[in-house]
């Protein structure tokens, strides 16, 4: 064990954990990698490229090393950063990437073959042959090169998502997002802050600074427990702030249960949408590494690292307690951390500085003006070779923390093309003025990093954020605390013989990018391509500012001048099942059902989706065996007898007004204005390019009141371009439009018994052909009372009605129809058969309205108005429509038992069969139980001259072929006098 | 994105449906002699500017009002937003 004394983890919590299998224990607090540190566990994973051994690097989301795998079976969770994995008891943990046991990788063989894998090598190696890039290439080098698995199974557990509205939120709980929190909030303005930490504190918790000369953590859980008590303050820990958005818009992740040993029942993580009238980024800073000679090595990290884990965690980052620790710095700030170690009772070796003639500032050895220039270890830092005025010395040490400064965290501030600019002073990136609006980065975030600076920042930019909406906050009493501005230098790496890794997730090191500049990739993005450089999960968060260093030395040029990398959302990673935000599954998308659904189920209906529409197909009976025979007997009991259908999923749009009539003129191509009350009217609406868009019936009833309808799928579109044609086009109309789809259920009583059946429920309405004939409408009231309209219009070419009640009556109008019609054989059928009775008829559908055709295709040229203007009406008079000749017609098999798949391409018989001779294709095909035949629809060439005509319909696709007779679209009832008797 | 409508305040975008370039309200006379040619350009023909744009969005999950928004496309800066039910009316008479 390597734990110290102190730290702010709960020692009365102990929490067993295992991690590739070996069982140890931490405490309630920890991270997965503080305790494993405190275990002494410096070897974590293997590199993506090299197999080289790693360790854990950093503290915090920056994480570029210690990627493992969480959980187990279907909650496997690749890729997490062991920092900020806040560890539960019975945590399972794996490292990832290697063959074999972690200490005796198999593809560590590829470290061998390192100069092979230099930058580029992607684009050098796999060039050719082409067809080797799927089939060997890819396979091979996702196996070798690569992160952790998916489990592959479904996610067990459930998500959310919600919004918020703030006046501010301050991103980050540190020193700077507690301090303008506090100042926000006492302000009286709404108040969200959010960190992704678990506790809030920020490096206030890393370090030993002392406010009011009490422990840092006093003033925050004070500060913590001010802002829970306040009604305009909403907290939230362990929640990421991932993207910036337009409009003041962030994207947030809450880890709801994360770390609960078992989550289920919980919702694992919500999605958070934030708006936000103002931002305070105070997202702090990352520290930066010097690159060495074999600086990759297990148990060497970021100096800051060191001290958070000292100081939070209470774990020394060493093998073996006892085993002195070097740090590497170029800066003040590097000596904090051996005074800190020191304090903690960790033996220090020294530490090197850069800078010529360094004191100490405590009881430790500098060596100034030092590098390190190699590292020994293999499976964990054993000696680090420390050279001065060119004299070299190795030294046992246990870890070695690298200081090489600190980067603003300048992530969500260049979310919206916000260029980060060079401080020249601070030497590193800070946000920029034209970063996103109403964000105000504060404290380190834009190079305020000292305690006290911070503090003050935080304050400062919470009522500069806050008088820009007009709410005026005073300054708040801060903590006394000694500042400590650190002077950042710009020694930058150590040249090398060796490698010296820059970015370690994507094993790419300053030869690497030597080699780059080489090859000419002078521009940072080039770079970055070249090398990949920045790129996988920790998105080059402590590696592009070295990168970047390392390419101005090469070009003599200065860093500003070479450039600077700009980041997208996501700041961290952001699993797609938070996301979806639990819309899995059946709620991925909303799902309609209709009146008689329930009443549907209990009958045993099969249901298929229209849109978001549940249908149903058919109705099985006992003894049914195959969907044909219940389709058959469906389609056959309207042809002789009566059936039901619910059609409520039909689009229905109420047009009222003094113009409506003139307004349905100028939507429908054919006269709308001359329909008569008390009568319905096909109609054929046009898209504005002239192609046929919808169709459906219109109903008349009263002067200045008509009912559309429209196709289920276009129900929607219809009445939003109904909208832009009466409030953009034609608003000088009195007409208003509303949708009353849902309001009203419609139920299809079609065949010959449907008028006995109907007479059962009126309320003494006259149903006789002579008072109420073909294409009639009427307001009344069935059943005793209750309102309805009917509609004598037919889908299936029989004598039927369409009846229509309030949505609330659908199911038991339903009923009460199979209840009074048992003895006229009254029978349910779906839209299986609904499609045969049309296709029986020639009725247009959703394949012959797929939005390439016209109403010349469909032989409804003359439905196109020529006597006024409506929507479409003058394209499609143009050249191409116009001359358009294919038309719609019917096709039977000359065999009668063979289908003709829908999609089957049309020839002349005996002709070539290629994209000239192509004369047209089939649209729908079905089984006619009244023909005992297949039949077809179809657009062919010339069609309505070639009634008679057999030709050829192929299927290529499966080799099929068929001969086909030209037919007139009526396979039933030509002369229509079934529906008018 | 939030949109500032004119009679119900700023508005998350999530509730309305794009349609695009303003233009489309300009629809050209049917009668006219070159009213084919016309009606192709406002049919198929659009400027797509980067910078300031008027398009037409619809309140669909609100209260379904087309309105006319002016967004710069580079910057999605909302420059305003009206009722285009408001504007003088404008197309076929």
């Amino acid at each position: 064990m390597t734990r110290l004394s102190g730290g702010l983890i709960d020692r009365k919590a102990p929490l067993g954990f295992t991690f590739n299998g070996k069982t140890y224990q931490g405490f309630q607090g920890d991270t997965l990698a503080s305790a494993l540190l405190a275990n002494g566990v410096q070897l974590v994973g293997r590199s993506f490229k090299y197999h080289r051994p790693r360790g854990i690097f950093t503290a915090g989301s920056e994480e570029p090393n210690a990627l493992v795998t969480l959980r187990s079976g279907a909650r496997a969770e690749p890729n997490t950063r062991a920092t900020v994995a806040e560890l539960f008891a019975g945590l399972e943990a794996r490292s990832q990437n290697h063959i074999g046991p972690l200490e005796h990788d198999l593809m560590a063989v590829n470290d061998l073959l390192s100069p092979f894998f230099a930058a580029g090598f992607y684009y050098k190696t796999f060039m050719w042959p082409r067809a080797f890039w799927e089939r060997l290439y890819e396979p091979a080098i996702r196996r070798a090169a690569g992160l952790g698995a998916l489990s592959t199974l479904p996610d067990p557990d459930t998500y959310d998502k919600g919004f918020l509205h703030c006046d501010l939120l301050v991103i980050g709980g540190g020193a700077t997002g507690l301090s303008a929190a506090l100042t926000a909030a006492r302000a009286g303005a709404e108040v969200i802050l959010a960190d992704e930490d678990f506790r809030f504190g920020g490096r206030l918790l890393a370090e030993s600074d002392l406010l009011d000369g009490a422990p840092a953590t006093d003033w925050v859980d004070r500060t913590c427990a001010e802002l829970a008590a306040m009604p305009n303050v909403r907290l939230m820990p362990r929640t990421t702030v991932f993207g910036t958005y337009d409009h003041g818009i962030f994207g947030a992740v809450q880890r709801v249960a994360d770390h609960l040993p078992d989550p289920t029942g919980q919702v694992r993580q919500t999605l958070w949408r934030i708006t936000a009238k103002r931002s305070v980024l105070a997202a702090g800073a990352i520290e930066r590494h010097i690159p060495f000679a074999d600086n990759d090595r297990p148990g060497i990290m970021l100096a800051g690292a060191m001290r958070a884990y000292a100081n939070r965690w209470a774990a020394a980052p060493v093998r073996k307690s006892g085993d002195p620790v070097a740090i590497f710095t170029n800066g003040d700030d590097g000596h904090r951390t051996a005074l800190d170690l020191l304090a903690k009772g960790v033996p220090v070796l020294g530490v090197i500085d850069t800078r010529p003639a360094v004191a100490a500032f405590g009881a430790y050895q500098v060596f100034s003006g030092g590098t390190v220039t190699g590292t020994k270890g293999r499976h964990g830092l054993t000696a680090i070779e420390i050279t001065r005025n060119g004299q070299s010395s190795w030294h046992n040490v246990g870890a070695l923390g690298v200081a090489g400064g600190w980067n603003p965290n300048v992530h969500l501030a260049s979310h919206h093309r916000g260029r980060p600019v060079w401080d020249n002073d601070l030497l590193a990136f800070v946000p920029g003025a034209d970063g996103p609006k109403g964000m105000f980065p504060a404290g380190a975030a834009r190079g305020k990093g000292g305690t006290h600076a911070a503090l003050t920042d935080g304050m400062e930019m919470a009522i500069a954020a806050l008088s820009d909406i007009g709410v005026s906050a005073s300054p708040i009493a801060l903590p006394d605390t000694p500042d400590t501005p650190a002077k950042q230098s710009a020694y930058w790496y150590v040249p090398a013989k060796k490698r010296a890794w820059v970015d370690f997730q994507n094993d790419v090191t300053v030869k690497d990018i030597t080699l780059s500049h080489t090859e000419n990739m002078r521009s940072v993005e080039h770079l970055k391509r070249w090398t990949t450089l920045g790129m996988a999960t920790d998105q080059g968060k402590t590696s592009n500012i070295s990168a970047l260093a390392v390419m101005a030395d090469l070009t003599g040029a200065t860093i500003p001048e070479t450039g600077t990398t700009i980041f997208r959302p996501p700041y961290t990673g952001v699993s797609l099942s938070v996301l979806g935000g639990g819309d899995t599954g059946h709620h991925f998308r909303p799902r309609r059902l209709t009146p008689t659904h329930h009443w549907a189920t209990a009958q045993g209906a099969e249901f298929t989706e229209v849109g978001q529409w549940m249908r149903a197909s058919y109705f099985p009976r006992a003894g049914e065996t195959h969907w044909r025979q219940s389709v058959d007997r469906e389609v056959l009991t309207v042809r002789h007898d009566v059936g039901l259908c619910d059609v409520t999923t039909l689009g229905k749009i109420d047009v009222q007004g003094a113009d409506a009539a003139e307004f349905l003129n100028r939507i429908y191509s054919n006269m709308m204005g001359t329909l008569k009350v008390g009568m319905v009217r096909y109609g054929l609406m046009l898209r504005e390019d002239g192609h046929l868009y919808d169709d459906g019936t219109c109903a008349r009833l009263g002067v200045d009141h008509f009912v559309v309808t429209t196709t289920t799928a276009n129900a929607g579109a219809v009445y939003r371009n109904m909208e832009f044609a009466h409030q953009c086009l034609w608003p000088e109309l009195d007409v208003q439009l509303i949708s009353t789809t849902d309001a009203w259920a419609q139920i299809a009583v079609a065949g010959p018994k449907s008028r006995a059946l109907l007479q059962r429920i009126v309320d003494g309405f006259d149903l006789s052909n002579e008072a109420f004939p073909f294409m009639a409408c009427a307001e009344l009231t069935i059943c005793g009372g209750l309102r309805a309209r009917l509609f004598r219009i037919s889908f299936s070419g029989e004598l039927a009605y369409e009846i229509a009640v309030p949505a609330r009556y659908g199911h038991a109008l339903m009923e009460r129809l199979m209840h009074v019609g048992a003895d006229l054989g009254a029978t349910p059928y779906g839209t299986e058969a609904l499609a045969v009775l049309r296709i029986e008829k020639g009725h247009a559908a959703g394949a012959e309205l797929n939005g390439q055709t016209t109403a010349l295709m469909l032989g409804l040229g003359k439905m196109v108005s020529p006597k006024k203007d409506s929507i479409g009406a003058v394209m499609s008079r143009r050249e191409g429509l116009a001359q358009e000749r294919r038309r719609l017609v019917g096709l039977m098999p000359v065999e009668p038992q063979s289908q003709i798949p829908a999609g089957s391409h049309l020839f002349t018989k005996g002709t070539t069969q290629n994209m000239e001779t192509d004369q047209g294709w089939v649209t729908s095909s079905c089984y006619s139980p009244y023909l005992n035949s297949y039949i077809a629809l179809g657009f062919l060439e010339d069609g309505d001259t070639r009634m008679g005509e057999v030709i050829t319909a192929a299927n290529p696709l499966e080799g099929q072929s068929f001969e086909a007779k030209v037919v007139p679209t009526h396979f039933v009832d030509p002369e229509g006098g079934r529906l008018r008797d | 994105m939030l949109i500032p409508h004119p009679l119900l305040g700023l508005r998350d975008s999530q509730e309305f449906t794009y349609l695009g370039d303003a233009s489309l309200m300009n629809r050209p006379d049917p009668s006219a002699v070159t009213a084919e040619a016309d009606f192709c350009d406002y049919v198929f023909l659009r400027d797509n500017p980067a910078g300031v744009h008027r398009e037409l969005w619809f309140h669909e999950q609100g209260d379904r009002s087309w309105l006319i928004v002016t967004r710069n496309t580079l910057t999605h800066e909302i420059l305003g937003a009206e009722l285009a039910r408001d504007l003088p009316a404008r197309g076929a008479k």
